[in-house]
């Protein structure tokens, strides 16, 4: 029979369970960065808006699973050397969660800032001036004002990203990190049967995705309730 | 940092980039000869045609390229009848695998890319066309997949980057690509930043590059969209 589990089911469950942790985990990282690097390249200050620029570059043009290395066994490296000039003296190793979390979530604010930049710009200029005459100072004006309205235009990009951001989830499997797909490779190991689990771990991508997909809809309808429809 | 480790291993970073790119040009061409056909059958085909390819371009664009990879390189092993057949003469080969993969995953995201860009034809030009009395394929060949991959193009070149990116995840399966390399002096002298920065610099400098031939590419494709005063302008005879 094909589609026994032999008793590996609960693992890859728990390994389901870890890989949304770190979806979810680096998503509000990634929107964190993405704010911050939106209102950077909308800023009137050029230093703020080179830093941007070079960040949202140079994160486009470097393979993920790179960058992971990068952060994972440099970090430990980095760490390290530091630890000993603070006066601690014992071998520190780096998380894998936080390499991964941190990794994925650093890309995909990139991405995040593109997507966050085009929805702030999207805002009716008018509105802004507006809230100014009225005399809200400028945090305000973005809360009640920007914030609400650009999440409609940001909805279609954020879904997309936080679609591709799941699937590179799977990379933290190879930093050593017991998601689904490591999960999966172990069960594999131990029962010979690789194209049961990994195809296991194929669908449970996919039903992660239809299900994002259809609450994204959701919310698309219910952010765009008082636009006219053409 | 010590950067002399790698004007020693140079030659190591050099075979990962021949890997790299030799992986990432073939995938790329076989996936796009693939994809040309499947998105023609997914605009025009019966529904009974277009149901496995919807199916096909859902699980590969829907599933971590990882996953696709590993249930191919190792997965195919399961299957007694596969390891019995001449199959298994390629299946067992890390390369064949990691390429496989790769074209059937770019088939699936092109496939995509050019059905959207096939649907967005006017329907001033395909009625001009049927009205001019072309045949279906002849208006296939003509007028609709002409300004099709002009619309596909900036798709296309994101598809690309794509691509060589997912390429590092080679590898994970033994091969040895920039990111392979990159590995291997990491492990030998435990020395990331070096290591990986140059795996990252390589890359980098692939990408603009191909960012740097799309744009020439799009300014060729989309000259009857520029606007008349960028033209050369044509002196008149004296």
């Amino acid at each position: 029979m094909m589609f026994s589990l032999h008793g590996y089911g609960p693992a890859i469950f728990e390994g389901t369970i870890l890989t949304l942790e770190v979806s979810l985990t680096s998503l509000v990282l990634a929107m964190f960065f993405g704010i911050c690097g939106a209102l950077c390249k909308l800023s009137g200050t050029g230093p703020l808006r080179l830093i941007a620029q070079v960040y949202t570059t140079i994160i486009r043009g470097i393979p993920d699973l790179v960058l992971m290395l990068l952060i994972f066994f440099g970090g430990q490296v980095f760490i390290n050397q530091m630890a000993p000039l603070l006066g601690y003296d014992q071998y520190i190793d780096i998380n894998p969660f936080i390499a991964g979390i941190s990794t994925i979530g650093f890309i995909f604010g990139a991405y995040m800032t593109e997507t966050f930049r085009g929805a702030i710009l999207a805002v009716n200029q008018g509105q802004l001036e507006a809230g100014t005459a009225y005399g809200m100072s400028r945090a305000m004006v973005f809360r009640r004002i920007t914030l609400p309205q650009m999440v409609r235009h940001a909805l279609p990009g954020f879904g997309n990203n936080w679609l591709v951001l799941v699937k590179t989830t799977a990379l933290v499997s190879i930093i050593g990190l017991d998601d689904m797909v490591r999960k999966a490779g172990l069960a594999a190991g131990a029962t010979r049967k690789p194209f049961t689990f990994y195809l296991v771990v194929a669908i449970n991508y996919l039903l992660i995705t239809t299900i994002s997909v259809y609450i994204l809809k959701q919310l698309e309808r219910r952010y765009s309730v008082g636009v006219r429809e053409v | 940092m010590d950067f002399s480790i790698i004007a020693t291993n140079f030659p190591t970073y050099l075979e990962g980039l021949k890997n790299t790119v030799i992986l990432v040009s073939i995938s790329l061409v076989i996936g796009l000869l693939l994809a040309l056909p499947l998105a023609i059958l997914r605009n025009y085909g019966s529904a009974l045609v277009q149901a496995p390819i919807r199916a096909f371009v859902y699980f590969f664009r829907g599933t971590p390229l990882l996953v696709q990879m590993f249930l191919i390189y190792y997965g195919m092993g399961q299957f007694e009848w596969v390891k019995e057949s001449v199959l298994w003469y390629f299946f067992k080969e890390a390369y064949f695998c990691a390429l496989f993969a790769f074209t059937l995953n770019t088939a699936a995201y092109t496939t995509e890319i050019l059905r959207g860009a096939i649907k967005a034809t006017p329907h001033g030009e395909i009625e001009a066309a049927l009205a001019a009395g072309m045949s279906k394929l002849l208006m296939i060949r003509r007028i609709i997949l002409p300004s099709a991959f002009r619309r596909a193009l900036p798709a296309y070149s994101n598809e690309i980057i794509f691509m060589l990116h997912g390429s590092s995840l080679a590898s994970v399966i033994t091969i040895i690509d920039i990111t392979g390399a990159a590995r291997i002096i990491n492990s030998r002298y435990y020395s990331p930043y070096e290591a990986f920065l140059t795996a990252a610099a390589l890359y980098m400098t692939i990408t603009f590059l191909i960012v740097f031939l799309v744009k020439k590419l799009e300014l060729r494709w989309h000259a009857h969209l520029q606007p008349q005063s960028s033209q050369p302008a044509i002196e008149a005879p004296p």
